[in-house]
């Protein structure tokens, strides 16, 4: 075991991109201290500090050095923390891995958003956009059980959170964005990679995640009138 | 020096084909690049090997496409070894990507969010890359080598000259810093080579935003 020094996070516990550094942090057994910041109104001068650029959470912090940006913090943590390697050993795995991760960032989640913040026929619209990115998002699985194959690679620590955001949009606006009829596989995995124990055992509870967000809806569709 | 077939899927104006054009050309890799035709249509081999993006620039590795710039200059540092674009230390690569994601998201705006910048805040945006240059001859690799974040960023620095045309302001007079490290960067010949001539591309960009119903 590489040696860890001392580890902060500063995160928030209603934020995705905070708990795939939680799961990467975990999967690789560092320990860390958790400092929760009061978002989103309430930042700290220590978030402020080391994260001038995007005063954003997460931010790692690593004998006193600050990293932004919760995939440069995983590829830092599987860099520095050798045990349980996240990404492949074959460059162009590598590149794989690092695309899907990238694909659900830009390209699945604002869609989702977008899905969130609308309504009517704008609304329906941004489901069919958004099922299509999830569709495509699926066939990086290409059928097997993992983007991994068969165990959890860096692809799905970093995309594991859309499965459960789909969750959140559908509960909260009604909508439809992963079925098992239409996306059996992706649906498959979003439910399996949620069940494996240490993912599972940092999941925030379902229903704070859905009374926040609901709440952050209330709050954008307010600030619209 | 190569190590196998090498083809790229190639723009002469693209800034994200220039990434990896200079990429290789740092490595001494060999490679043979076919350009897209923009305004005539895509071609098969483009859509066959980046179906998803349907986007330049594509690398084909013995046969094996690779596309997203920033992913493919990774690759390409971890497929042939020098010399190396990234810091050897954890921290300093983790730095090295926290910028070329910011140039990304705050230049380009992959993340999905409005895509026009507006002058001011793509001003802003250079003087937080100027900070992060700070008193250094480049953004680095090892040491104060040219690296990673020189070879991401320098593409979008062959915009400048139409940026200033279009925006009405010299980036040396807000960032002479940066202005700089550019006019370094295109001393090294694996830039020269591959930078095009900046008013070629206003005058492409011109057209452009003209088809757009921009101007």
């Amino acid at each position: 075991m590489a040696d860890g020094g001392e580890v902060k996070l500063l995160g928030f516990w209603g934020s995705p991109y905070a708990l795939r550094v939680i799961w990467a942090l975990k999967l690789k057994q560092v320990p860390y201290d958790y400092l929760e910041e009061d978002l989103p109104n309430n930042k700290s001068s220590l978030l402020l500090q080391y994260n001038p650029v995007h005063k954003k959470v997460p931010v790692l912090v690593h004998h006193g050095k600050p990293i932004a940006e919760s995939l440069v913090i995983l590829e830092y943590i599987d860099e520095t923390w050798k045990q349980s390697p996240l990404l492949p050993q074959d460059p162009s795995e590598r590149a794989r891995a690092r695309f899907w991760a990238k694909f659900a960032d830009e390209k699945c989640m604002p869609a989702m958003k977008a899905v969130f913040c609308s309504e009517g026929e704008e609304q329906q619209k941004a489901v069919l956009e958004a099922r299509e990115t999830l569709k495509t998002l699926e066939s990086g699985l290409e059928g097997k059980l993992f983007f991994g194959g068969e165990t959890i690679n860096f692809a799905d620590v970093a995309t594991g959170y859309i499965g459960f955001w789909a969750r959140i949009v559908e509960e909260i606006t009604g909508t439809s964005l992963i079925d098992a009829e239409s996306m059996p596989s992706l649906d498959a995995w979003s439910k399996r990679f949620l069940e494996l124990p240490i993912i599972k055992e940092c999941m925030p509870p379902w229903d704070k995640l859905i009374e926040l967000n609901s709440g952050f809806l209330k709050m954008y569709l307010a600030s619209l009138k | 020096m190569s190590k196998g077939d090498v083809v790229l899927l190639d723009c002469w104006v693209s800034p994200f084909c220039m990434r990896v054009k200079i990429a290789l050309n740092e490595k001494g890799v060999e490679y043979k690049h076919r350009e897209e035709d923009l305004f005539g249509g895509k071609s098969e081999l483009l859509l066959n090997s980046n179906p998803i993006h349907k986007k330049v620039p594509v690398l084909l590795h013995d046969g094996k496409p690779l596309s997203e710039s920033t992913i493919i200059v990774g690759y390409i540092d971890e497929t042939w070894a020098s010399p190396p674009l990234l810091p050897s230390c954890a921290y300093g690569r983790a730095k090295a990507r926290f910028w070329a994601d910011f140039i990304d998201k705050k230049i380009w705006r992959t993340n999905g969010e409005e895509r026009e910048v507006g002058t001011r805040d793509f001003i802003e945006t250079l003087k937080q890359l100027e900070e992060a240059l700070g008193e250094r001859n480049y953004f680095g690799g090892e040491g104060d080598a040219f690296g990673f974040v020189d070879i991401i960023a320098v593409g979008m620095a062959s915009w400048f000259h139409a940026y200033e045309k279009f925006g009405g302001f010299k980036v040396e007079d807000h960032c002479p810093k940066l202005s700089a490290w550019l006019k370094r960067c295109k001393q090294r010949e694996s830039v020269r080579k591959v930078l095009p001539d900046p008013e070629k591309v206003y005058e492409f960009l011109l057209m452009f935003r003209k088809m757009q119903g921009l101007d």
